[in-house]
């Protein structure tokens, strides 16, 4: 199986600051990981692996100072890691992200299953993995919770649609979005620390860098980066805190405080 | 090319339509005189509910329906409401289109962004006209930590909404409407096909009215028993913080956050819960909140109107015991 899996290298969350005037991370705030949910993209691709062998390589859009991320996705398993990297990628909505992805995958050839999470923790869209699929034209299904099973030609998966948790099969190629937690057949999948041996090994490994040149037999240039992307953010602030005026409470008087609470919203009568 | 109006999807592959469709129609309306045109609604439908899904979609709003007409075994395909979405846009050209932000729209309005060509913005809890007569939508990124105005350079704007975030108008089946019946044909849609319905969702926590919400303060599997009576006793939803699914104590469904459900009830108990970002950006929206933690500096003290500072088993045990004695 020709496998693919999608990376994107986002920022710890909880560390990050956002430049609020340019609208974008402050990019000394904190350096870049494997986005959470891509992980489990990652331990779906080794499984299908072990059943089917085969080769798995992961697909990046980022800064250079991504590699570390990528290094990480070797040591986990990725047998080739490609970056995306260049100015002119710069400023990617989702549109643009996608389109640029789609390009690359074309360009290197064609792949069995292509695997992604199911949104970032930074953009946060859920966009990237149908809109890749929609540019390759191949059938896809987002918020997957359960890889029930796998062969030559097809996929069956557990998916939450939103009323219920539905069970699709799709004909090979296809992309998968991966949620967490995620089950692969009965076993429940839970990404784990890659072995000292691997990360050394993972060290020497050398990462593809790819610019826009380099797609521009596939594609159309003037569609990457800010220059393709059809939205603008236009103002970013920090969420409020809603404004609550907190009240803290000790012991016995929070019980009776919570009972109050109770009766006034009407919980209780 | 003049791109006017506004269309709102309407998503009933589940059998009824999801009542943020209504919301929808109500905001478009609101918008409908900065923007000019008719408000239509689509929908993908089996011949037997296409007539009730108009005569609905009219009285809650829409001037009209595009209905296309499909076989039964074509309902939860999302590649047939894909299609039928494509279609839908390149007839009506309208200037806004908004799909509900449930997984299924937000798994179906991508595709039919990248495929029409245009911009698409993600789980938006606003949409507004500007000075300019721009449409500008507002949405929240980074787990919740920022919110971001977003235009759209092309047309039509394409922006899914979270549900919840507008009122349900109230229907007036006395408006009068015209009902469009519109085929697609079924292509490329054979490359996926939906089995079955693998496990309904037991618990709704999005539509919950009342929420008791436990975290890792619970010491052991056993110990939910405590919490689930209290949240019974008071008529609330029980729900969790995500390790608490992870070591398999507690449903999936259950889980409040980021990478769980997005709630907004009116009151949100927290029990034993820190206040990670990725937790708080699942409740922040929450009417009124009280936490109850040990710990007199934990982050959700900042996002709640009431903090107890206390042991959430004695606090439990008290409330539980004042409620009997009110019996
Ligand atoms: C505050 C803010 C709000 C934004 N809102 C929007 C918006 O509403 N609409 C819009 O079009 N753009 C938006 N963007 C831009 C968007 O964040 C970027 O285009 C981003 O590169 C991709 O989107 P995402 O992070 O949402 O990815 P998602 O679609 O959430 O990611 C899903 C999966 O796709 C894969 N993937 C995503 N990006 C990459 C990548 N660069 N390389 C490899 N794999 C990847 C990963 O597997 C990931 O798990 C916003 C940006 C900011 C800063
Ligand atoms: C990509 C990603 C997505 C995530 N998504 C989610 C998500 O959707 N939802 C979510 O919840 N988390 C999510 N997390 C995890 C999140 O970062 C936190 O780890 C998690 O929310 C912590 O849960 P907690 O508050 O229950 O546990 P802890 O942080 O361990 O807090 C337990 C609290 O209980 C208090 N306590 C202990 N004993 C008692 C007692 N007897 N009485 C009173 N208080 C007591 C402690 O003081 C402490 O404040 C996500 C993380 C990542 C990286």
């Amino acid at each position: 199986m020709n496998i693919l899996v999608l990376i994107k290298p986002t920022p710890d969350i909880t560390k990050v600051r956002f430049d609020v005037e340019k609208g974008v991370v402050d990019r000394g705030s904190a350096s870049l990981e494997i986005n959470p949910f891509d992980l489990y993209a990652i331990e779906v691709a080794k499984r299908i692996k072990r059943v089917f062998g085969g080769f798995i390589t992961s697909l990046s859009m980022a800064p250079p100072h991504a590699e570390p991320a990528l290094r990480d996705a070797i040591a986990r398993g990725v047998d080739r890691a490609i970056l995306l990297s260049d100015r002119r990628f710069a400023g990617a909505d989702t549109w643009a992200t996608s389109y640029t992805l789609a390009s690359a995958i074309r360009k290197l050839g064609s792949f069995n299953i292509i695997l992604c999470g199911e949104k970032s923790v930074d953009g946060d869209t859920a966009h990237v993995g149908p809109e890749v699929a929609e540019f390759l034209g191949i059938p896809h299904v987002s918020f997957v919770t359960r890889i029930i099973d796998v062969s030559v030609d097809k996929v069956i998966v557990e998916s939450d649609f939103g009323e219920a948790y539905y069970e699709v099969e799709l004909k090979l190629p296809a992309l998968i979005a991966l949620s967490r937690p995620v089950i692969f057949r009965d076993e429940f999948i839970e990404p784990s620390m890659p072995k000292v041996s691997d990360v050394l090994r993972a060290k020497k490994a050398k990462i593809d860098v790819w610019s826009a040149d380099q797609l521009a037999d596939v594609a159309d240039v003037s569609k990457f980066g800010l220059n393709g992307s059809p939205t603008r953010v236009v103002r970013a602030y920090y969420a409020l805190e809603k404004g609550r005026e907190t009240r803290v409470v000790k012991g016995e008087e929070g019980v009776n405080m919570i009972l109050s609470v109770l009766r006034e919203t009407g919980v209780i009568s | 090319m003049n791109w006017r109006g506004v269309l709102v999807y309407a998503e009933n592959y589940s059998g009824r339509i999801h009542r943020a469709s209504f919301e929808l129609l109500g905001k478009a309306r609101e918008l409908l005189p900065r923007i000019s045109g008719e408000l239509f609604a689509v929908t993908v439908t089996s011949e037997n509910k296409a007539e009730e899904y108009s005569r609905e979609l009219i009285a809650y709003g829409a001037d009209k329906v595009v209905e296309y007409v499909v076989e039964e075994n074509h309902l939860t395909n999302p590649l047939i409401h894909r299609n039928a979405l494509i279609d839908a846009i390149k007839y009506i050209k309208p200037k806004l289109v908004l799909v509900p932000a449930t997984p299924w729209g937000r798994s179906i309005a991508p595709r039919v962004a990248a495929s029409i060509g245009t911009g698409i913005t993600a789980d938006c809890l606003d949409v507004y006209v500007d000075d300019e007569g721009n449409i500008v939508q507002v949405r929240p990124a980074f787990t919740g930590n920022i919110i971001a105005h977003i235009k759209t350079l092309t047309n039509p704007v394409i922006t899914t909404v979270r549900p919840g975030v507008f009122q349900v108008p109230s229907p007036d089946y006395g408006r009068k409407g015209e009902a469009l019946i519109r085929s697609i044909e079924a292509s490329g849609a054979d490359k996926l096909r939906v089995l079955r319905v693998a496990r309904v969702k037991t618990v709704k926590l999005s539509e919950a009215d009342v929420i008791v919400s436990i975290g890792k303060g619970v010491r052991s599997r056993e110990d939910i028993k405590l919490f689930e009576e209290l949240a019974r006793e008071i008529g609330a939803q029980l729900a969790c913080s995500k390790p608490l699914v992870d070591m398999g104590w507690m449903e999936r469904d259950r889980q409040v956050g980021f990478s769980g459900n997005i709630v907004k009830p009116r009151l949100y108990i927290a029990l034993g819960i820190s206040g990670a970002p990725q937790h708080i950006a699942g409740m922040r929206d929450s009417k009124y909140v009280v936490s109850v933690n040990i710990d007199p500096s934990a982050p959700i003290a900042k996002y709640s109107d009431l903090f107890v500072v206390g042991d959430i088993y004695d606090v439990a045990k008290k409330i539980l015991q004042a409620l009997r004695n009110l019996k």
